[in-house]
C-alpha cells in the first residue's frame, strides 16, 4: 500500500470480529451489556480497536441479560447481551429465560469453542443452543462465516418482530478470527418468518359488533399493547374512552392506559383489585387486547368469567386458546388492532348501551367503594404500603423508570405506584426472577442516564444480584435501590402462613448485611429508615445524591399483602384483608397450585 | 367438559437444517405433548426443505395449541392438519422378522401373501417380511405373526399426503 490514506476495509479483509461489530452498529445498536471470556477474545479485541458499540461490563452474566431488558423495556429497543462459551452461556439461561416469558427483544451473541472442537467437551464448551432452545425464541449456531453477517441481522428481525423474544447466535471462535463478508440489513429477508400484524378486517367489524352490544364490557389488556410502541398504548387510552367501558391492566400492561383515567380500575390478578377482579368476573364481554389469561391472571379456569363472551386480540396464534376459549380469535399487532377498531367503530357510528352502562358502572362504583388497597396506618413501624406510597407521591413528577424484584414488595409497587404512561415499569412478571430489578435498573438508567430509576426491593431478592452495584457504581449511574426490609422472604412467608399453617420453613433470613455499610463499600450511597417519621426526608436526601443508592427501610415484618385471590379460587373469593384469611381455608387442589 | 381426545396426522415443512427436528421435539417433550409418530426427511433438496410427519393425540383445544406452537417455530414453512383437511393417504412401511419351522412356518408365509407382504430375507429357519400399508394392517398382520414365531418388529411410523390434484 502506497498511497497514504488507507481505502476502507473491503468485505473481504474484515474479520468474523469485526463484522459482528458493523453488523450491529448497523443495527443501530448503541449498548452492549457483557463480560468478556476466552471464546470472545477477538470481539472485544475489535471493540478495543473500534468504537462501534458502547460495552457495560456487568459483574454476572444473569445481569447482563436483566440489563439489557431493562435498557429495552424503556426505549423499545433491542438489548443486547455479549458472553462468552461454557459458564458464560449458561450463567445467561435465566435472563433469557426471562426475557422469553416475558416477551422482550434480546439477541445474546455467545462465544464457543473453535468449530472443529465442538462436541469434545472442550475448556469452556457447553451446548449452548441445545440448552437455550427452549428458552429462547430461536437461536443459531455459526458455522460458517459465510452465513455471519446475515445471521446477526436475521436474529435482530427476529427478536423484535412479531411476538418479541430473546435470540441466541452461538459464535465459534475461529469464525470471529476468520475471514468473513459482509452485508448490510436490507440485504436480508427471511424464507418463512412472517408474523401477521394486520388484523382480519370481518373479524374487526365482528368485533365491534360485539363491543357495542355489551352490556357490561371489560377491556382486559397487557403487555402486548406496551410491546406494541407507545402509540398503540394512546390508541387504547382513545379507544376505551370512546367507548366509555371500564378497563383493567395485566401486571405487564400498567401505564399503556394513564392510571389516572376514572376508566382505568387498576391491575387485574391474584393481588390486583377488588373492582379489577370482580368486574372480570361478573362481565359479559371480555375485550382482551395483548394479555395472554396468564393463571395469575384467571385463577381458578372453571370459574373464569362465567357468564362472559370473549374477543382475544393477539399477535401469537399460540396465545390464543391455550388457557381459556374464546369466542372471536383475532391474530394481529395490538396497534393494529386498535387502529382498526377505532376507525370501524366510527365508521359504523357505534354506541354503547347506556343505560347498562351506567347500572354496570353503579355496579363497579361499589366494589370500589370498598377500597381493597386500605391499609391499618402506623406510627410506630412503617408498613410497607406506607413507604411505597410514599415514595411514589414524592417522585411521580419527576416521570421515574420503576423496576422490581419478585415477591410481596413487586406487588405493592404495583399496586401503589400509579403509572400514567408505558415504558416506565419493568418487573418480572412471567418467570418471577427474584435479582431482577437493580441490573433492570442498570439499564433504563444507562438508556436514560438524565432520569430517576428506582429498583423496588426486598432483602432477599437484592441479594441475588447485589454484586451489580459495582457496575452502577463504575458508570456512575445513580440507580437508586430501595428495599423493603422484612428480613423475611415475605410473599413464601405469606404463603407459608395462609396455606401451611404458620410452618416458617427457611423462609426468614437469619443473617443479613449492614445494607448501608455494603453500599459505602460498593462506592455508593446508603441510608437506613427505622421509623415512620423518617420515611419523605431520606426518599428527598436518595432523590437528590448522583451516585447509586441503597436505602435500607425496615418494614413491618408481619404485613402480608391484599387483596389476594387465594390459589385456586375464583376471581369473586378474594381475601381483602387480614380479617378475611382465617375464614377461607385454602382447597386441595389450590394447595398444589404454585 | 370431557373433551374427547383425537388422533390427528400433521404435515410439517420445515427449513432442513441443524436442531431443526430438536425444536419440534423439544416442543412436544417441553409442553406434554403425545408423539405416537414421526417421520423426517428431506423432500426438496435444492431448497433444503424436509418434510415431518407426526401422528399426535390430544383434545380438540390441545391439537390447535400443538399446530399453533409448531407454526411458530421459525424453520417452519407449513403445518398442515390432515385429519382435519380430508382425504388423505397414510403409509406406513415396516420389517417384520419371524422365526420357525414346519407349519408355522408355511402359515407365515401363507399369510404373509394375503397382506402381499414381501420376504426380503430369508434363512432355512427364519423370513424378514417387508410391508407397506395402513398402520391397522401392520398391526393386523404383526397380530398374526405373534404365535407363528415373531422376533422383531422394526417400523417407519406414517407418512402421509393428501389426495387429489392439489399439493399440501
Amino acid at each position: 500500500m502506497t498511497t497514504a490514506t488507507k481505502p476502507p476495509a473491503t468485505a473481504a479483509e474484515m474479520t468474523g470480529a469485526e463484522v459482528i461489530l458493523k453488523a450491529l452498529a448497523d443495527q443501530g445498536v448503541e449498548v452492549v451489556f457483557g463480560y468478556p471470556g476466552g471464546a470472545v477474545l477477538p470481539i472485544y479485541d475489535a471493540m478495543f480497536k473500534s468504537n462501534y458499540v458502547r460495552h457495560i461490563l456487568v459483574r454476572h452474566e444473569q445481569a447482563a441479560v436483566h440489563a439489557a431488558e431493562g435498557y429495552a423495556r424503556s426505549t423499545g429497543k433491542v438489548g443486547v447481551v455479549l458472553v462468552t462459551s461454557g459458564p458464560g452461556a449458561t450463567n445467561a439461561v435465566t435472563g433469557l429465560t426471562d426475557a422469553l416469558m416475558d416477551s422482550v427483544p434480546v439477541v445474546c451473541l455467545t462465544g464457543q469453542v473453535a468449530t472443529h472442537l465442538i462436541g469434545n467437551d472442550a475448556f469452556q464448551e457447553a451446548d449452548t443452543t441445545g440448552i437455550t432452545r427452549p428458552c429462547t425464541k430461536h437461536n443459531y449456531l455459526v458455522k460458517d462465516s459465510g452465513a455471519l453477517a446475515k445471521t446477526i441481522h436475521e436474529a435482530f428481525h427476529v427478536a423484535k418482530s412479531g411476538r418479541p423474544g430473546p435470540v441466541v447466535i452461538d459464535l465459534p471462535k475461529d469464525i470471529q478470527l476468520a475471514k468473513a463478508p459482509y452485508v448490510g440489513p436490507e440485504d436480508v429477508e427471511h424464507k418463512t418468518y412472517r408474523p401477521r400484524r394486520t388484523p382480519d378486517p370481518q373479524a374487526i367489524e365482528q368485533a365491534v359488533e360485539m363491543i357495542a352490544k355489551a352490556k357490561r364490557p371489560l377491556f382486559y389488556c397487557g403487555g402486548g399493547v406496551v410491546n406494541s410502541g407507545p402509540k398503540a398504548s394512546e390508541l387504547l387510552t382513545q379507544f376505551v374512552r370512546m367507548t366509555g367501558y371500564p378497563v383493567t391492566l395485566t401486571l405487564m400492561g400498567l401505564g399503556s392506559v394513564p392510571a389516572s383515567d376514572p376508566l382505568f380500575l387498576g391491575m387485574v390478578g391474584m393481588h390486583g383489585m377488588y373492582e379489577s377482579n370482580m368486574a372480570m368476573h361478573d362481565c359479559d364481554l371480555m375485550i382482551n387486547i395483548g394479555a395472554r389469561f396468564d393463571d395469575r391472571v384467571t385463577g381458578k379456569l372453571t370459574e373464569f368469567a362465567p357468564h362472559s363472551k370473549k374477543i382475544h386480540f393477539d399477535i401469537d396464534p399460540s396465545s390464543i386458546n391455550k388457557n381459556v376459549r374464546v369466542d372471536l380469535p383475532v391474530v394481529g399487532d395490538a396497534g393494529e388492532v386498535l387502529a382498526a377498531l377505532i376507525a370501524q367503530w366510527k365508521k359504523k357510528k357505534a354506541k354503547p348501551d347506556g343505560a347498562a352502562l351506567a347500572k354496570w358502572w353503579d355496579q363497579i362504583k361499589k366494589w370500589q367503594a370498598r377500597d381493597c388497597l386500605r391499609y391499618k396506618a402506623s406510627k410506630t413501624l412503617i408498613k410497607p404500603q406506607y413507604a411505597l406510597e410514599r415514595l411514589y407521591a414524592l417522585t411521580k413528577d419527576l416521570d421515574p423508570y420503576i423496576t422490581t424484584e419478585v415477591g410481596q414488595h413487586q406487588m405493592w409497587a404495583a399496586q401503589f405506584f400509579k403509572f400514567e404512561q408505558p415504558m416506565h415499569w419493568m418487573t418480572s412478571g412471567g418467570l418471577g426472577t427474584m435479582g431482577y430489578g437493580l441490573p433492570a435498573a442498570i439499564g433504563a438508567q444507562i438508556a436514560h442516564p438524565d432520569r430517576l430509576c428506582i429498583d423496588v426491593a426486598g432483602e432477599a431478592s437484592i441479594l441475588m444480584n447485589i454484586q451489580e452495584m459495582s457496575t452502577a457504581v463504575q458508570y456512575r449511574l445513580p440507580v437508586k435501590v430501595f428495599i423493603l426490609n422484612n428480613q423475611w422472604m415475605g410473599m413464601v412467608r405469606q404463603w407459608q402462613e395462609l396455606i401451611h399453617g404458620g410452618r416458617y420453613s427457611e423462609s426468614y433470613t437469619e443473617a443479613l448485611p449492614d445494607f448501608v455499610k455494603l453500599a459505602d463499600a460498593f462506592g455508593g450511597v446508603g441510608f437506613r429508615i427505622t421509623k415512620p417519621s423518617d420515611v419523605d426526608g431520606v426518599i428527598k436526601e436518595m432523590i437528590k445524591v448522583k451516585k447509586p443508592v441503597i436505602v435500607d427501610c425496615a418494614v413491618d415484618q408481619k404485613e402480608n399483602c391484599f387483596p389476594m385471590i387465594p390459589s385456586g379460587a375464583a376471581h369473586n373469593d378474594m381475601l381483602l384483608g387480614p380479617e378475611d384469611q382465617a375464614a377461607k381455608p385454602t382447597s386441595d387442589e389450590g394447595l398444589a397450585l404454585v | 367438559m370431557a373433551d374427547k381426545i383425537e388422533t390427528h396426522t400433521l404435515s410439517v415443512l420445515v427449513d432442513n437444517e441443524p436442531g431443526v427436528l430438536a425444536r419440534v421435539i423439544g416442543l412436544f417433550s417441553g409442553r406434554g405433548y403425545n408423539i405416537e409418530s414421526l417421520v423426517v426427511a428431506e423432500v426438496d433438496a435444492a431448497r433444503h426443505l424436509s418434510r415431518i410427519t407426526l401422528v399426535t393425540s390430544g383434545t380438540p383445544m390441545v391439537i390447535e395449541q400443538i399446530k399453533a406452537q409448531l407454526d411458530r417455530l421459525v424453520p417452519v414453512h407449513t403445518v398442515r392438519d390432515l385429519t382435519i383437511e380430508g382425504a388423505h393417504v397414510a403409509r406406513e412401511l415396516a420389517l417384520i422378522k419371524v422365526v420357525g419351522s414346519g407349519e408355522k412356518r408355511v402359515e407365515s408365509l401363507r399369510i404373509a401373501d394375503i397382506f402381499r407382504a414381501r420376504a426380503v430375507d430369508s434363512t432355512i429357519e427364519s423370513f424378514v417380511f417387508e410391508m407397506t400399508g395402513a398402520p391397522e394392517k401392520i398391526d393386523a398382520f404383526v397380530n398374526l405373526m405373534r404365535p407363528l414365531g415373531l422376533v422383531d418388529v422394526s417400523r417407519t411410523g406414517v407418512v402421509a399426503i393428501t389426495r387429489g390434484a392439489k399439493g399440501i
